[in-house]
Parts: C-alpha cells; sequence; structure tokens
C-alpha cells in the first residue's frame, strides 16, 4: 500500500502526550515540516518553555533545551549570540510568555534577538489546570476566574502581537490560526516566513497561534473551535502585524 | 598589557574571565560590582566576545543557562539581591548540569540593604539558596592576585565537573586596588562537550538539555549520580590555607578579606606571647572539615574563633567540623563594619585567659 501521508522526520517517533483535540500536536508538526522543507533541521535549536509543552523537547528532532517558565527568549538569546549561524525558535503558551516571561520576550524583541518565538495562545493555563491567563477573553470562565473575567477585579486581555509589534527590533509579527484546513495551511506559511527572516538576519520574528484547550475550556474538540472561530477571533484578529511589506 | 598591574577588583574578575577563555558575559547592573560590565562592554568587543546588558537578573541568569548549554565559557557577576534573583536559575543550571560561572560581590542586607561589604550569603551560597539537593563549588578570595587565580580556576572546575561555581568575593574586594599579575595559573583546560547544542551537524541523535525528571525512579537516580559527582569533588577539590597551625592555643578562622585582619592580628598576639593560628578556607564549599577535625584535636589548642561580617554562618560549619573537641566561640561584625585589630585581639587574650 502506498502511504498518503508520513511522519514528518522533523518530529521524534516518540507519540504525543496531548489531549484529544488539542491543537498543540498540530503546531508541532508544522514547525517540523518547515525545519525539513527548509532544510534547517541540522542547524536548528529550539527551546521548550514551562507549561504542556514542557518536553517537546523530546518531540522536536532537532537539538533542544528546556526553559525555565517564562525565561525561553533569554535563552535562545543567549543561544544565538553563541552560535550566530544556527537557527533558534522558542516554543511559548500565553502564561509563559505574557504573565511570568512578559520581560523576556518584550527585551528579545526589543533588542531585535535573530531568534523566533512560536507563541501559542489557548486562551488559559493549560498544564496546571485552566486557570485565567493574561490572554483570558472577559467574561471566560475559568478555574480561578469563576465569574468570568471581569475588567474592575481581573483586568483585560493582552493582545501580545499588537504590542511586540510597537517594537523596531520585531520585524515579522503575524497571528494565525490552527481551527481548519485553510489557516493550517496560512499559519505553516507564517511560521516559514519567521525562520525565513531570521535566516536573512533580519531581526526578531513571531508567529502568535490561536490554539485550543478543550480541556480546560470544557468542550469538546470540535465545539473548541468554534469557540475559537467565535469567541477568540473578535478580541484576537488575525493579520500581519508587522512586516506587511517582507519579501523573504 | 604589562603583566604586573595595579587594577580594581571588579575589573581583574573580567580580565580574568577573558584570560579564561569566556567570550560570553550577561549582566545587570548593582552596586559594587558594576564595574565588570563597564569593562567587559569593552573587552569583549576587542575579543569579538559578547557583553550583553540584560533586562534583569532573571533574565541574565537564564541567558548563562543557554550559553552554558551551547557549549561556551560563560558568567555572569552581581551582588546580593541580583543573586537572590538568579537563585531559580542556578538551581536549573545544577539540574541540567551546565557549567557556569556566577560571582557574588556580596553586599549587606537583608533587603536592599546597604553597599557596604558583607559575608551575609554565605549561606545562600553554601547551603543551596535555590530549590532542591545541589551544590555549587564555592570560592573566597582573600587578594586581588587571588581572586585573579581562582576566577581562572572557577571556569576550569566548571567544565571539569559540569558544575556550577561561585566565587564569593564582598564589596571591599570588588573596590579596592591591588597589584595584580597576570600569570597563567594553570593551562586553560578544554574540555570537550558532546552534550553541547551546536544544532545536530549530522549527529544522528539530537543533544538536549533539561533539568526534568517527571518518574520518581529516575528522579532519585539523578539525585544519586549528583550526589556521587559531589562526593568526588569533596575527595578533590578542597582548598584551605593554614597559617601557623603547629602548635596554636588559639585558632582564629575567617574567609575572605577578614582573613587578612587576622594576619595582622597574630602578630600583635605573638608579642603578648599567645600563640595564635588561623584556618582560611578558600573553598567553602567543599568546606576543609577535615583541617578542622584534625587541628582541634591538637592538645595545644583551647579555643577556635570564628570571624565574620555576618551574624554567625560559616561557624555553623566550623562547629560541625570541631564536632565539640574544643569550644568555637564568634565574632561578627554587619552593616559594612569591619572588626578592628583591637576588638580581635581583646577577644583571643579573654580566650587565652591572658586578660591583665
Ligand atoms: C516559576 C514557576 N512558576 C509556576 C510554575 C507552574 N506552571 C507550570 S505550567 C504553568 C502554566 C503554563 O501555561 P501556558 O504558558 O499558558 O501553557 P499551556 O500549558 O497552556 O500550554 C505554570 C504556572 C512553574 N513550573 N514554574
Ligand atoms: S491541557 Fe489543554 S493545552 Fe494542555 S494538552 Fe490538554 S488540551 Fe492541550
Amino acid at each position: 500500500m502506498k502511504p498518503v501521508f508520513t511522519r514528518t522526520t522533523g518530529l521524534t517517533d516518540k507519540p504525543f502526550h496531548y489531549c484529544p483535540g488539542c491543537t498543540h500536536g498540530i503546531i508541532h508538526r508544522l514547525i517540523a515540516e518547515v525545519m525539513v522543507e527548509m532544510n534547517i533541521l541540522d542547524t536548528t535549536i529550539g527551546v521548550s518553555p514551562v507549561g504542556c509543552t514542557y518536553n517537546n523537547y523530546e518531540y522536536f528532532a532537532c537539538d533542544m533545551i528546556q526553559a525555565a517558565h517564562g525565561r525561553a527568549p533569554a535563552v535562545g538569546t543567549a543561544i544565538k549570540r553563541v552560535h550566530p549561524e544556527n537557527m533558534v525558535f522558542t516554543y511559548q503558551g500565553d502564561g509563559d510568555l505574557a504573565a511570568i516571561g512578559a520581560a523576556e520576550i518584550v527585551h528579545a524583541a526589543a533588542r531585535g534577538e535573530k531568534i523566533s518565538t512560536f507563541f501559542v495562545n489557548n486562551a488559559v493555563y493549560g498544564m496546571t489546570s485552566g486557570q485565567m491567563a493574561p490572554t483570558t477573553l472577559i467574561g471566560q470562565v475559568t478555574t480561578t476566574s469563576p465569574f468570568g473575567r471581569r475588567p474592575e477585579f481581573e483586568g483585560y486581555p493582552i493582545n501580545v502581537s499588537e504590542m511586540i509589534a510597537t517594537l523596531r527590533g520585531a520585524v515579522y509579527v503575524e497571528r494565525v490560526a490552527v481551527n481548519d484546513f485553510s489557516h493550517i495551511t496560512k499559519a505553516k506559511k507564517a511560521i516559514k516566513k519567521a525562520f525565513r527572516v531570521q535566516q536573512e538576519g533580519l531581526g526578531f520574528s513571531m508567529v502568535e497561534i490561536l490554539s485550543t484547550c478543550p480541556t480546560n475550556w470544557g468542550k469538546d474538540p470540535v465545539a473548541s473551535l468554534r469557540w475559537m472561530e467565535d469567541a477568540m477571533f473578535k478580541q484576537y484578529p488575525l493579520g500581519i502585524y508587522r512586516g506587511q511589506d517582507l519579501e523573504v | 598589557m604589562s603583566n604586573r598591574v595595579l587594577m580594581k577588583g571588579n575589573e581583574v574578575i573580567a580580565e580574568a574571565a577573558v584570560r579564561a577563555g569566556c567570550r560570553h558575559y550577561f549582566g545587570y547592573p548593582i552596586t559594587p560590582q558594576t564595574e565588570v560590565m563597564h569593562y567587559m562592554a569593552t573587552r569583549m568587543a576587542e575579543v569579538n566576545g559578547t557583553m550583553l546588558q540584560a533586562e534583569s537578573e532573571v533574565a541574565a541568569i537564564n541567558m548563562v543557562y543557554g550559553a552554558a548549554a551551547a557549549g561556551a565559557r560563560v558568567m555572569t557577576t552581581s551582588s546580593s539581591p541580583g543573586i537572590s534573583l538568579k537563585q531559580e536559575g542556578i538551581s536549573y543550571i545544577a539540574g541540567a548540569e551546565l557549567p557556569a560561572v556566577v560571582v557574588n560581590v556580596v553586599r549587606s542586607g537583608p533587603g536592599l540593604g546597604g553597599i557596604l561589604p558583607a559575608q551575609g550569603d554565605y549561606f545562600q551560597a553554601t547551603k543551596g539558596g535555590g530549590h532542591g539537593d545541589y551544590r555549587n563549588i564555592v570560592l573566597a578570595p582573600a587578594s586581588i592576585q587571588e581572586l585573579y587565580e581562582l576566577t581562572v580556576e572557577a571556569f576550569n572546575l566548571s567544565d571539569r565537573y559540569r558544575m556550577l561555581t561561585m566565587i564569593l568575593g564582598d564589596g571591599a574586594l570588588g573596590q579596592m586596588m591591588e597589584p595584580v599579575e597576570f600569570r597563567d595559573v594553570e593551562p586553560i583546560e578544554n574540555v570537550a562537550k558532546p552534550w553541547a547544542l551546536t544544532g545536530r551537524k549530522g549527529r544522528s541523535e539530537h543533544n538536549t538539555v533539561t533539568s526534568i525528571y517527571i518518574e520518581a525512579d529516575v528522579m532519585e537516580a539523578f539525585n544519586n549520580k549528583l550526589q556521587a559527582k559531589y562526593a568526588k569533588v569533596t575527595e578533590n577539590e578542597i582548598r584551605v590555607e593554614c597559617v601557623d597551625c603547629e602548635e596554636p592555643e588559639i585558632i582564629l578562622t575567617a574567609f575572605g578579606l577578614v582573613s587578612r585582619i587576622c594576619r595582622n592580628v597574630m602578630q600583635l598576639a605573638a608579642k603578648e606571647g599567645i600563640k595564635v593560628g588561623l584556618i582560611r578556607p578558600i573553598t567553602l564549599w567543599p568546606f576543609p572539615s577535615q583541617t578542622y577535625a584534625e587541628i582541634a584535636a591538637k592538645p595545644s589548642v583551647k579555643a577556635f574563633l570564628d570571624l565574620e561580617l555576618n551574624c554567625g554562618q560559616m561557624v555553623e560549619d566550623v562547629r560541625l567540623a570541631v564536632n565539640g573537641a574544643k569550644p568555637v566561640h564568634f565574632h561578627g561584625r554587619t552593616g559594612g563594619n569591619l572588626p578592628t585589630q583591637h576588638e580581635i585581639l581583646e577577644h583571643i587574650r579573654t580566650l587565652a585567659g591572658r586578660n591583665a
């Protein structure tokens, strides 16, 4: 029988441990496929976060390091400074990047570090069981916002891409989603563009990827995709926030 | 640069690191160690290295973690409050078995404290500071020359054992000037780092650097491995200086600059016919416990007097080592104050029973 789909060599053989319907796995595959297509698997060093994907260093087939909660951009910065000829990416959730690691991402971007960040926004803390994240929507119920996020008590969501796009060192910032085939295709293009920007030494690049967390959203996988489209797309409009005219 | 020069301690730390092959330095300004960064800013440019001013000490130590994992000789320096912020990263470095050099030019605390010299971070440096069962090698220089030599040595030790080496200095050592000769203390070792992240570059397996051990047995096995390594360091790397310890009545003990005040007091005591010896640990971890035990067993020894710029920290290790064989007394000053020679002499007279 002729195989119609094979696992990319950008990933190891280890099976993912993610919940059914979680889109972290899709995002992993896209990054891995891009590394293979760009022929950079041998030169890339990835940085894993603290979060549900803490051990994705076991999944990506390139050299990998696990970083302390929120500090991946600092770790990636140093690796790139030691090996400027290599490609470096960080993979971070919204608790990791936008809460505890808010300083590190802002400064890595402001310095124009030649690294790429893949920022997975699922509007909750996944791993620690669904607490409110900086990206949690107004009115969204989480384990630490049981009455729904109230601006007067819990403040407002942070639109990370819009914020990072204000920094000159960030040359390419785009928000994508992995809810359906056409968006997944666009997401892959964005990931490739981020690596290209890095390859050409242009500066910092970030792709924010809207992702599901069926387990902590309390929804089945399909309903989760619908909620992403109906609720998250409103707060987090897809599109290029920096580098619209970049040709790479 | 000629080989013998008059230099400030903080600049010597930076120059020593460069001479030891360190090409990556990450820091954040804090008195009294900021001159390390100033010096590195130009010196690293000369040698095609990197001096990066991080956004915080937290970022700086995580940069050290990244650079060490990438196979580089790397250093960060800071002072007490900044070193507190680095503790999570230091624990990760231990957990991932990475070689790195961290310098603490200690100021007085707790809290924001003061910028004057102190030794109040002994506990933090030698007993952990961060979370989990780990150790750092801790070196305590007592002169600018030794600061140079131990900084170079710190890189060798770190690479040899894949662990973090901390230089525990103090504000005075960082700020003062003394002649220093940049002699080659030891050939710079080049330890192979097959575990380092370089990109696979044809390697069949990917390298991974992590400190996560989710399963109980795997975590325990890793802890046992670390302990075995620490036992080896304890066996091989203890450094201690003993002065006039053949037949003393009183043993002074102190680390860092305080030991130099002790040397002056020893001469004053000798004039009064009191034989005083000095034990100066150079490695605070591993601690030279054996040396204390042996000297405590000498019949001539009446008592130990431990001197520190804190409220009594190393004295706990001294007491454990002496193990009740002889009384161990403590004399401490804080806030940036130093014990005067007269103060110490008075204390010695009392212990020796020579009060007029
Ligand atoms: C210093 C520190 N604080 C807290 C934690 C606990 N912790 C582990 S994962 C996590 C949240 C991660 O959430 P997010 O970044 O949104 O990633 P997700 O799990 O949703 O993919 C937290 C708070 C930790 N490991 N370290
Ligand atoms: S908890 Fe949420 S983010 Fe984590 S694996 Fe499960 S679905 Fe994915």
